[in-house]
Formats: structure tokens, sequence, C-alpha cells
């Protein structure tokens, strides 16, 4: 490898999360996963889960990275930061050393080439922020929607961008590997990140798109019960239309998706997603009409259209829509008409 | 005393750090800390009755499925719900499927590793240590890894994702399966079979599930001591003292595992009392926790989680780590693939235990025998299952009662304890593997499992981190994220 880029150096810890997003990750659509890593230049410096350092060895490596001696070109954050109790960070004490994870996150982060905040919980504060937050979790540069986090909104790590916030709850293996194979590859700039430091690639994308109860969305057709195969927007609380994600395209491990599985998406990668205000898997409603409709469409005409399209609903559809399998089959038509 | 404070400690789920009282090179007297605390028990309060079943997975993206499994058993007690037979099994078949994938990945990614330190390099099987477990490198490491995400396409299938999937609910599965897709979802219970039987084993699981004495066990070794991983690891073990290594406090506890349409389970439930050889049944209303040495509120002294608190103290004097310390009828209780198999009354089990007690070893081959104890009983379900059928039932909950919640993860028992008011949650407690396994001392000084199991560990001359302190941990595939929760 004489002369060839030196290795992408990629540092991964974990605070105030479960640690559900290196499992989900060891979860990639790919027959060799170490071998996916060596082949992009990515050299994993330490993971919790899977490297072989422990105790003093590990210590070691993060005092010679804050000293600028051990080059570090992706700090991977999984969980939230834990700032409580008072301030103080003791909620989470980064084990072995006495000091709270949030004062090594900062240090460490000083000196990345990029921060990447794995997950919706090192995103925005997540299922750990839920509740009263009485641990006073953040994310790393946000807190739900609100700029600022452990690192405030003004932080850029040394390439210039600011956090990369691969949201989800846990997210997307593959969402992971794209973003960090792309950093390695010096192919992401600012203009790749929405509004929110999220990815475009998955995030320009709705979960609706390639949902398979598209046609009883159709013709609201909707799911009544748990298990039933109609859409989940009208009753069940599926937030699909609105929420940005490609979950429906790009299948988890090649797979499922929350939707085939038979409940509803309830928006793991857009913050807040915690506190929706509302039962999860209810759908809210004024006067019949959910609240929450597709993001680019004017409510006059969806009620409109929902009327209509109801109207012609096929039996088919309407039947098997509360079913949890099929009643009603296509019908066999002979389709070489000329 | 010298003292060794040991941390960051990997390869376990989450945040664990050991303090250790050395002399003469052993192990005196251990203290256990979770150092990270997140309180889902406090964030679960008001909220409705269901929203558990998004929180709860949450805990543990390792054990994630065994939270919700436990907290649908709890609204269904809450509700009076009765699963279908098809909900059952499915719900059977997705815990199985967390469950085979946890003590897979135990083995290969967070246990096996240990043997490739540079302190084992002078023993013969150091090299094929290496090639086969070293981290990220190891070819046994990476085929594991690979069998691993195939394995889990069956969840992206029934459960959509993994971890925290929404598809388990108090009345059964959200997924149906028909007869077709059965058929496929046989076919990678086969294809994970086909990696056990070649890679694993190198024997048919139901042989490995035969081996009914150490006799036999090591009539089977002698036939070619390193063919196979848990071949290796035997003879690993039989080098390194691991027979002996970390024995915990000899009762164990199991709730029985993978309930059975009807009545009964795959894995009996009870305590074994390993001195008595006599299983005795369990009694959940014996449990109580004890909060002095953790930094929680102890007022009222040892509660029964029904009348659970948890009120961080973070300034508590005396108090050394997040996590309270479970006690069944006062004493300190040993859970996990051990104790399932003890229960059930293996023969090979119940014999290795008898004459070497709770040890690294015994955990280990617990662990493995249940990976080929639980592949065929996987094949069976899927050919019970009755397409056409109702998968699930809609749970209607009342508004005030109070729901109990007990399962089997990887790690062993899990328990959830909920009472509901006005419509919103009041109360929640969780009892996890681990806060059994590595609890702290109790009111009476009593230390935990883990700190019972440290004591007499090995620490040789210049180890800040000794191995066999790591063996012994890891045996017991901790999971500090639900312990302190
Ligand atoms: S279930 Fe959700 S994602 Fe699927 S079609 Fe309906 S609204 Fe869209
Ligand atoms: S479908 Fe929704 S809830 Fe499910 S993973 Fe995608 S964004 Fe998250």
């Amino acid at each position: 490898m004489s002369g060839a880029t030196p290795a992408f150096n990629v540092l991964w810890l974990q605070s105030g999360g479960c640690g559900g997003c290196s499992m989900s990750l060891l979860c990639a659509d790919t027959t060799d996963f170490h071998g996916q890593l060596r082949q992009a230049g990515i050299n994993l410096l330490w993971h919790p889960s899977i490297s072989l350092q422990s105790g003093r060895e590990l210590v070691d490596m993060l005092q010679a990275i804050v000293d600028g001696q051990l080059r570090l070109d992706a700090l991977c954050i999984e969980g939230a930061l834990l700032r409580g109790p008072h301030g103080t960070g003791r909620f989470h004490m980064l084990a072995g050393t006495g000091i709270p994870m949030t004062h090594w996150v900062q240090q460490l982060a000083a000196q990345a080439r990029h921060v990447v905040a794995v997950g919706s919980c090192a995103a925005w504060g997540g299922i750990t922020a839920a509740g009263d937050n009485l641990t006073d979790a953040c994310g790393l540069q946000y807190l739900d929607a609100t700029p600022g986090g452990l690192l405030g909104a003004a932080f850029r790590s040394r390439s210039g961008l600011p956090v990369i916030n691969i949201a989800g709850c846990p997210t997307h293996p593959s969402w992971v590997l794209d973003s960090l194979m792309a950093l390695a590859a010096n192919g992401f700039t600012e203009a790749d990140l929405d509004t929110l430091g999220r990815p475009r690639f998955y995030a320009d994308q709705l979960v609706h798109h390639g949902c398979t109860r598209n046609e009883y969305y159709e013709y609201k057709a909707s799911a009544e019960k748990p298990s039933d195969l109609g859409c989940m927007m009208e009753h069940m609380g599926c937030k699909g239309t609105q929420v940005h994600a490609d979950c429906n395209t790009r299948l988890w491990n090649g797979e499922g998706s929350c939707t085939r599985a038979g409940y509803a998406c309830i928006a793991c990668t857009e913050p807040g997603f915690q506190e929706p205000g509302h039962p999860f898997h209810e759908t809210p409603k004024f006067a019949g009409i959910p609240i929450g409709l597709p993001t680019d469409m004017p409510k006059a005409w969806f009620v409109a259209l929902a009327s209509l399209s109801k109207s012609a609903t096929p039996k088919r559809v309407k039947v098997n829509a509360v079913a949890d399998h099929l009643v009603v089959k296509p019908v066999a038509r002979k389709t070489t008409l000329k | 005393m010298p003292r060794l404070l040991v941390g960051p400690f990997n390869r376990v789920e989450g945040d664990l750090e050991v303090t250790l009282d050395v002399q003469q090179g052993r192990v005196a007297s251990a203290h256990v800390n979770s150092t990270m605390y997140r309180g889902f028990e406090q964030i679960l309060q008001d909220k409705q009755p269901h929203d558990a079943l998004v929180f709860v997975p949450r805990i543990c993206g390792i054990c994630s499925v065994s939270q919700s499994v436990a907290a649908a058993r709890a609204l269904a007690d809450l509700g009076s719900i009765e699963v279908p037979p098809n909900g059952q099994i499915v719900t059977n078949f997705i815990l199985a499927t967390e469950n085979l994938a946890d003590h897979l990945m135990h083995f290969y990614v967070f246990f096996m590793p240990d043997f490739t330190h540079a302190s084992y390099a002078r023993h013969a099987w150091h090299g094929e240590a290496v090639a086969r477990f070293a981290p990220q490198t190891g070819s046994q490491t990476r085929a594991a890894t690979a069998a691993r995400q195939r394995w889990f396409t069956l969840l992206g299938t029934l459960a959509g994702k993994w971890p925290h999937t929404q598809c388990i609910e108090p009345g059964g599965s959200t997924r149906a399966v028909d007869a077709a897709e059965r058929i496929r979802l046989l076919a990678k219970v086969r294809e994970f079979r086909g990696f056990l039987e070649s890679q694993l084993f190198a024997a048919p699981l139901e042989f490995i599930s035969s081996l009914d004495s150490e006799a036999a066990l090591l009539r089977w070794l002698a036939e070619d001591p390193l063919k196979g991983d848990l071949r290796m690891f035997l003879t690993l073990a039989q080098d390194t003292g691991l027979r002996h290594l970390g024995p915990g406090p000899g009762r164990y506890l199991s709730y029985g595992a993978y309930p059975q349409p009807g009545a009964g389970f795959a894995f009996a439930p009870g305590v074994w009392h390993a001195a008595t050889q006599t299983l005795n049944a369990v009694d959940a209303q014996a449990i109580r926790e004890d909060a002095t040495h953790a930094w929680l509120s102890d007022s009222g002294g040892p509660r029964h989680p029904i009348q659970g608190i948890t009120q961080p103290e973070p300034d508590k004097p005396a108090a050394y780590t997040w996590n309270k310390a479970p006690r069944l009828d006062g004493a300190v209780l040993e859970t996990g693939a051990i104790a399932r198999q003890l229960a059930s009354a293996h023969p090979l089990v119940r014999e290795l235990v008898g004459s070497y007690g709770g040890t690294v070893f015994t955990r280990v081959v617990a662990r493995l025998l249940e990976l080929a104890r639980v592949v065929p009983l996987m094949e069976q379900w899927l050919m019970q299952l009755r397409p056409g059928e109702a998968f699930c039932v809609p749970a209607q909950l009342p508004s005030e009662g109070t729901g109990v919640g007990l399962s089997e993860a990887a790690r062993g028992s899990l328990g959830h304890w909920m009472t509901v008011q006005g419509g919103r949650i009041a109360s929640y407690q969780i009892v996890a593997p681990t806060t059994w396994n590595f609890s702290p001392r109790d009111a009476a000084g009593t230390p935990g499992a883990l700190e019972q199991a440290l004591v007499g560990a090995p620490v040789l001359e210049g180890e800040t981190t000794p191995v066999a302190v790591q063996h012994i941990v890891r045996s017991f595939d901790p999971c500090m994220v639900c312990t302190v929760h």
C-alpha cells in the first residue's frame, strides 16, 4: 500500500443510547462487513463492540488523539450526550477514567476532521431525551430541532462541515456505511446535507415512497387494527407521507421495513419523534381528518380526493385492507389483448 | 491492598467499570459499576400504556426484542388478552432469532477474541486462535458476522427491522405469515443450521444436544480437538483452566422460555440450587430490589418491583453504581442460558455445573448448547403455523390495573411490572438479567453474582486489565444498558 492514501481513521464511541445503531450496522447487506470497510480504506481505530483493546489501551489511544499525536478522520458518536445532573455530565462517566463522556467528546471533536452523529440520539437527543429529559440529554449539535446541542450551533469540524446527522432509530446500516465511504473518498460537501445536517441521499426521500401499501393509500382503504394489510395513515399513526427517509426503497439489511412488517412509521429520523403529542399508534384527527397530512398536499385537495377515492375503492382493496392476508385475490384476466 | 480500576470494558453491551482489590496476585474483592443512567422507568411515567412498546425496545439495542416481549406480556396481563396460537408462535420465533443471534455474537465477537491477546502468545493454539478469532480479520469472526446478517433477514421479514421493531403486540404479531412465505423462512433457518453444523459444531445439531455427560463430550473432543469452533473452545478451556474460573453464587433463575400455545414452555422455569441439586418453583412475589449501594433512592428499604421507585440520588454516599440489587427471598441469583438449561434439566449442563459450578466454562457451554437446541424448535414452530388464522387480536386496555410481563432474554430472566392509573402509566419497573448478575452489594453487604465470581481470579504481574477478569465478565454476556435502563 506504499504511496496509497493513508487509511481513513474512524473512532466510534457510545454514550446515552442503547447500542442499537452499532447492532443494526453489523446487519449491513454485505457478505463481508469488515472487508467492505477495508476496501474503502477505512481503519476502525476502535469500536466498543468489536475491538480487542480494553481499559488502559483505549484510554491511551483517546489521549493520543486529544494530544494531536494520532490523526482522527471521523469521530462517530452513537447515543445522546448526557449533560446532567446539573451540568456535570455524571450520568455517563467514561468507565475507568473518572471523566464525564461529554468532556471526552468535546475534546475529541476539536481534533476530528469530521464529526458524525450516528442515530437519532446523537443527532437530536432522541428517545433518551423523552419525558421530562431528566438526564438533560442532547445531540451533538441539536436538541430536537433546535440547533445547539453539546458542541454548539456554530461548531464546525476541521473539514468545515457541521455535524453529519445520520438520524434514525436505529439508523439504517447502509446510511452509515455509505456516509463513511463518501467521507473517506472526499466525496462529501455541505451541499450533500439537508437543512438538519442529514445526508440527502436518504433524507431527500419519503418513507411513503415504495411502501407496499400504496394501493391502499390511493383508495384510502385503511387498516383498522394491528396486522391488517391496509394503509396505516388514517387510523394507525403512520407518518410515512411526511417522514424523510428511504426505508421502503432501501430495505433494512436487504429485507424489511416498518410498514412491510405491519406497523406504522413513527418518524424515527425526525427531531423530536420521541414525543409526538399523541399515542404513537393512533392518528390524531380533527373533524375526522388526520392532522398530519402529506407534506406537499393542500388540505382541501386531500379531503376531496380522499372522499372520491373512497367511493371508488375496488372491493378487493376494501376487503383486504382490514384482513391480515389476501381475502379477495386479483381477478385473472387475459392480458394479451391486441 | 492494591486497587485496580478496570474500564472501559468493551465487548459487552454498554458501560462497565470494575474495581478490584488485589491480594497476592488474586482478586480479594470486586465492586461492579454500571456507569451510565438514562432513566427509562422515569421516562415511561405518565405515558399511554401502549406507548411502552415504542420506548422499551430502545432500552437496549442488543436484546431489544426481549424488552418488547416483556412489555407486550405486561400489557396482555393488564388487559387479560389471550394471544392466538399463530401470534404466540411468531413472537417466540422472533425472540428466538434475537436470542440465538446474541449467543452467536457473544461467542465469536465478544468472548473468543480475548484468546488472541498477546499474553497467550506462548500457547500452542495461539496462532490458530488469531487466525480464527482476531477482531475484524479472523476467518470465523467474519464468517459469523456474515451468518448473523443472513440470520437477521428473518427479522427483516417478520419484524421490519432490528432492533426496535414494533411488530410485537399484546395481542400477537403484526406480521402474518402465509404458507409460501413459511417455506422461505424455513430455508433461512436451514441456512443458519448449515453454518452452525459446518463451522461452530462440525457436527449435527441433534448430536450436540444429545451429548449427555462430560465423558461423552470429551470422547467427541478427542476425535479431533480443533475441528469446529466449539472443540477449539473446549481445547482452550482445558489448557487455560476455564472450568474452574469465575464460579457464581450457585443458585440459578429462569422464568421459563418460549411459552407454548395452550400451556407449558419449551424450556421449563425454575430456581436451581446447585448445592442440593433441587429445582424450586419461581415465586416472583419474593423478588425485592435493594438500592442501598445504587445512586438511587432507597427509601422504604428493599421493594417488590410493583412498589418499586426509581429516583436518582447522584451524591448518595456509599453508592457505587446505577444498578439496583435484586434478590429472591433474600438470595443472590445467577441467570442466563446456564439457568435455562439447568431448569429444563439438560443432563450435560447439570453434570458440568455439579462438577465445576457456574463458571466461565459452563456458562459458555450452556449458551452454545442452546444454539443447538433452539434451531430445531424454530423449524418445528414454522410448521405449526396455521396460515389464514389470526396472528393478532386487537388490544383493549383498561384505564386502571397492573400488569406483569416475564420473559427470557439471551442473558436471562427479564421482568416488567406496570401500574396504570387514569389511563396512564403510574409506575413501570424493569428487572433485567444483568441487573441480577451484575448487582452491587445489598443492605447486608452481600456481593452480587459477578462480584462473587471475580473473587479469586488471578491478576498477573503488570496486568492493568487482567485477562482472567475479562473472561469472567464476558462469560456472563452482560448487557449494561439493560441493567440500569
Ligand atoms: S402505510 Fe404509511 S407509508 Fe405506507 S402507504 Fe400508508 S401512509 Fe404511506
Ligand atoms: S419507516 Fe419510519 S419509523 Fe421506520 S425506520 Fe423508517 S423512518 Fe424510522
